[in-house]
């Protein structure tokens, strides 16, 4: 191998375990690539003009879909019954291991549904706001698609996301199909406050009532102050078109930085009420048991994380040498402003490269160079918000709780590397 | 009472919508529905049970429905099925292995007859009558050890019972009943 003259020497190590700064890379640019890859000897075969590059290709199609070799690139779907006992109430996980940038695409977008995707025809689905406003009103899909709509990228996160990580033992999944239960994306849409100004609400009204149009009627209740900040959309395009049947079209809520369950899909009802209602998935879910018997409720807001996503289990393995770590970070209280990594199993940590525009409430790309000398390793990622909110180690988080506690899980995700370089989820 | 002060909400976010939502002129495209036209929709129960509709039901009227309908995918008597139980665990939450149920954990009576009402049984949601609703809640509420087997339940008496953990939750964000 010729690692060697490649190699940053220890002036340019960030923290332990091999990992290294940016001014290394910056000088040494050109060999930033995973060594394996450096080849010295010069291709002995000549180039070959390839098939298509000899006929005419396929013509233009009217819905573009991926490359067939991209066929794997697919959501994890887990029932959470058995069969024929509850189909339908289950989840599919964005592979986020297999993505990159941080918008995920409209196809790969996480879901989680309770009764079935609703197939609503827009024509005949209508939204009320009714309850304590002067002005009981209807809406057809049409008439709100006339409003006048903002943009924002945001994420949806399900509260109960990275769930496996609650368990005793450390289960063998992928980074998404750990922590998938989210996705970023750009949705335009009406905000909720402007159609609640219209129906006039009257001065008693504290809470919302959002229900949903699919068999579950799935219902949420939610402080009408979150609404009036202006932040809650009724969403009726994802990424540029209109929303997927799976992710509650033709309308639903989108609510940056709060437990995805809050973002109802398929909307149809927004009752005003003095109260919240204590549904089911306020009381019997999405609350937080503490070992002390006493349950955290209404814990809208989602906690700052991050987790590696290159390398992770089910990817490939890690080759010695120069390569990138890669991942994603988000907070749902503002904007990721650092992670860091360690490739020590927490002992020393270096700041990664945070990639593109930071969005509050939205996924943060980051990155950083990693020259691993082939000895058993822990790679782990640490965020930090613009609140100074630091992502806890597994331990921490789940000090309060009670056994199977399972909600907002934010600790710290831990990959080790095996010295034959395969990875595993471990509990550090 | 309401923690907040709705006024300031309201005039926030009015000057949000106006100065960065709407043009100058704003759209009204809804149209003006009376409540009684709702009334199919409006099935949410808060704990106070105003919205709760006419009708009754007793666990002993409650046990047929529930073998019928129900127990195929929640076990007998509320117990084991592969949907999950809906009974037993009371007083248990403290302990490391708790069961968490409509019996040991929901605060509300009132959540599970808009539950059951609004999504059970999983294959067609909305199928009971409103008293085969009562009903069956109360021959849930009564394999938990809530009510007796001839405690009729109807909208005076199902907001009233007290569940056994009432006093179980914290909240986050303020509410008037915390
Ligand atoms: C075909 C199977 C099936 C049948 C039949 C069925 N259920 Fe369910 N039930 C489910 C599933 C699945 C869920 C969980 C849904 C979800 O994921 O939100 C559930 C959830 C519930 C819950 C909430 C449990 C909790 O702790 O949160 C209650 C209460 C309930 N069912 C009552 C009933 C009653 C009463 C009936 C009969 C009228 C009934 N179910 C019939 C499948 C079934």
């Amino acid at each position: 191998m010729s690692s060697s003259c490649f190699s940053p020497g220890t002036e340019d190590r960030a923290a332990g375990g091999g990992l290294i700064n940016r001014r290394w890379l910056l000088k040494n640019s050109l060999l930033a690539v995973p060594v394996g890859m450096v080849t010295t000897q010069a291709s002995s075969d000549p180039l070959r003009v390839p098939e298509w590059s000899s006929a005419p290709g396929l013509i233009q199609s009217q819905y573009g879909q991926p490359s067939p070799f991209e066929s794997h690139v697919t959501r994890p779907v887990l029932g959470l019954f058995p069969e024929g006992f509850g189909d339908g109430s289950g989840v599919s996980f964005t592979p986020l291991e297999k993505l990159a940038g941080t918008i995920t695409p409209n196809g790969l977008f996480f879901e989680r549904h309770h009764s079935g995707i609703p197939e609503i025809d827009p024509g005949s689905h209508e939204f009320v706001i009714h309850g304590l406003v002067e002005r009981p009103l209807v809406f057809s899909v049409s008439n709100l698609l006339k409003y006048p709509m903002v943009t924002r990228t945001a994420f949806v996160e399900c509260a109960r996301n990275s769930f496996f990580n609650s368990l005793q033992e450390p289960q063998q999944r992928s980074a998404g199909e750990l922590h998938g239960l989210i996705g970023n994306a750009e949705w335009t849409g009406v905000p909720l406050a402007a159609l609640l100004e219209e129906a006039h609400v009257d001065l008693a009204g504290s809470w919302l009532l959002a229900e949903g149009a699919d068999a579950a009627k799935y219902s949420r209740s939610i402080p009408i102050s979150k609404a009036w900040e202006g932040e809650v959309l009724i969403a009726f395009y994802q990424n540029g078109e209109r929303l997927r049947p799976e992710q509650g079209y033709p309308m639903r809520l989108v609510i940056p930085g709060w437990q995805g369950s809050t973002s109802v899909k398929w909307l149809r009802r927004i009752k005003v009420m003095s109260d919240a209602t204590y549904a089911r998935d306020e009381t019997s879910k999405h609350t937080l048991l503490q070992k002390d018997g006493l349950a955290r409720q209404f814990t809208f807001e989602l906690g700052v994380k991050s987790t590696i996503t290159t390398p992770s289990f089910g990817g490939p393995p890690v080759r010695e040498g120069l390569q990138q770590v890669r991942g994603v970070a988000w907070s749902g209280a503002g904007k990721i402003a650092k992670v860091e990594v360690s490739a020590d199993g927490g002992r020393s940590w270096a700041d990664a490269v945070l990639h593109g525009a930071i969005l509050p409430k939205a996924m943060t790309r980051f990155a950083i160079a990693w020259h691993w000398d082939g000895s058993p390793s822990i790679l782990m990622s640490r965020a930090t918000d613009d609140t100074g909110a630091v992502q806890p180690i597994r331990t921490d988080w789940y000090e309060p709780f009670a056994a199977g506690q399972i909600y907002h899980l934010n600790a710290i995700q831990s990959w080790g590397v095996s010295q034959d370089g395969e990875v595993s989820n471990v509990y550090v | 009472m309401c923690m907040y002060d709705n006024r300031t909400h309201i005039l926030t976010g009015l000057l949000i919508v106006l100065a960065l939502v709407l043009p100058a002129e704003a759209q009204q495209l809804g149209d003006p529905i009376s409540e009684s036209d709702i009334a199919p929709w409006d099935i949410s129960i808060s704990p106070d049970g105003r919205s709760l509709p006419p009708g009754m039901g007793s666990a002993l009227e409650g046990a047929a429905i529930y073998a019928d309908k129900c127990s195929a995918c929640h076990g007998d008597a509320a117990k084991n099925g592969p949907a999950g139980s809906l009974v037993g665990g009371i007083g248990q939450l403290t302990q490391g292995q708790q069961n968490r149920t409509l019996g040991s954990y929901w605060p509300y009576s009132t959540t599970v007859f808009d539950y059951v009402r609004r999504a059970m049984p999983y294959q067609s949601p909305g199928s009971l009558s409103d008293s085969e609703v009562y009903a069956v809640t109360a021959y849930l509420l009564h394999v938990n050890g809530i009510v007796s087997k001839h405690y009729v339940l109807d909208a005076d008496s199902l907001p009233i019972i007290r569940m056994p953990n009432r006093d179980g939750f914290i909240s986050d964000w303020p509410s008037a009943r915390q």
